[in-house]
């Protein structure tokens, strides 16, 4: 398969439009220097990934996504900028200097490379089958409440513990040390 | 389309989100920057689901779970970071070594 029968095929196009804003928005995300503006960039790089999740038939796991992530993390993100007083405008330190940062995307490059190689030797070009039907909610559930019930019920031990968690750590100390730094 | 492009642009995702979080000194962006790397490690779980077509869905069910466990990280990661901007004055990664020997 050449690149030109790849872009004759017009659902790669579709993945190049959802592709090319989310790995952008995610790389924005690491380099950006306005705090606020990389938190809302991850917001494009998730409505991206879950775009693609619709893309691929997962349709309860993309508008999971929308809800879970958008609507709750995000937020959770926002206020936690906004309570840790980091500077809101333009900011240089908010990276590590450029002679700790070229170590990390060497890393970075050579992880990619490993795995993008790995993948292209086991994989290449096989095709991935669309499903006929645009949702697979039922099966899922079917899923979860029969093979996956107990993983499930784990899950939900771990937000209560989660959410307890939360409330201890952020909860006002009743009896402050005098020895505090 | 092939499964290599969804794989490709997983790995992208997670190479970018791990250079985030090496680089990054305010703790929240650390945490947005392991979110990418989740959202990344999500595209790959449910891009294999459907190339497999598993009839009990089983990509996208742990989708779920690293969907419902990022939630449950971000929230008491942010609950962290606040407790030590409380005691510290400053939420900069560089600056936690209270526990450095």
């Amino acid at each position: 398969m050449t690149i030109g029968d790849w872009l004759s095929e017009l659902a790669n196009w579709a993945f190049l439009v959802l592709a090319i804003p989310t790995f952008a928005a995610s790389v924005m995300v690491v380099s950006s220097r306005n705090v606020v503006r990389a938190v809302l960039y991850l917001v494009i790089a998730l409505a991206g990934s879950a775009a693609l999740f619709l893309m691929l038939g997962a349709e309860f796991v993309g508008w999971t996504v929308v809800i879970v992530y958008l609507g709750a993390v995000i937020i959770l993100f926002l206020i936690g900028i906004m309570i840790t007083r980091a500077p809101l405008t333009k900011s240089v330190d908010l990276s590590e200097p450029i002679s700790a940062r070229i170590p990390a995307a060497l890393l970075s490059i050579v992880l990619f490379g490993v795995v993008a190689w790995a993948v292209v030797q086991s994989f290449g070009t096989e095709i991935i089958p669309l499903p006929d039907e645009a949702t697979r909610t039922a099966e899922l559930g079917v899923s979860i409440f029969s093979l996956w019930v107990i993983p499930f019920e784990v899950v939900s031990f771990v937000l209560l513990a989660a959410l307890i968690g939360g409330i201890v750590l952020a909860r006002q100390d009743p009896h402050p040390q005098q020895d505090r730094r | 389309m092939t499964i290599t492009q969804f794989i490709l642009l997983g790995a992208a995702m997670f190479s970018v989100g791990l250079y985030g979080v090496l680089t990054r000194r305010n703790a929240v962006l650390v945490l947005a920057s392991v979110e990418v790397m989740l959202a990344a490690v999500n595209i790959n779980l449910v891009a294999f689901d459907v190339y497999l077509a598993d009839a009990n869905a089983t990509g996208q069910v742990f989708a779920l779970f690293v969907i419902a466990l990022a939630a449950a990280e971000a929230g008491v990661g942010i609950a962290i970071i606040l407790m030590i901007f409380r005691n510290r004055h400053s939420a900069d990664v560089d600056e936690l070594d209270l526990m450095r020997y």
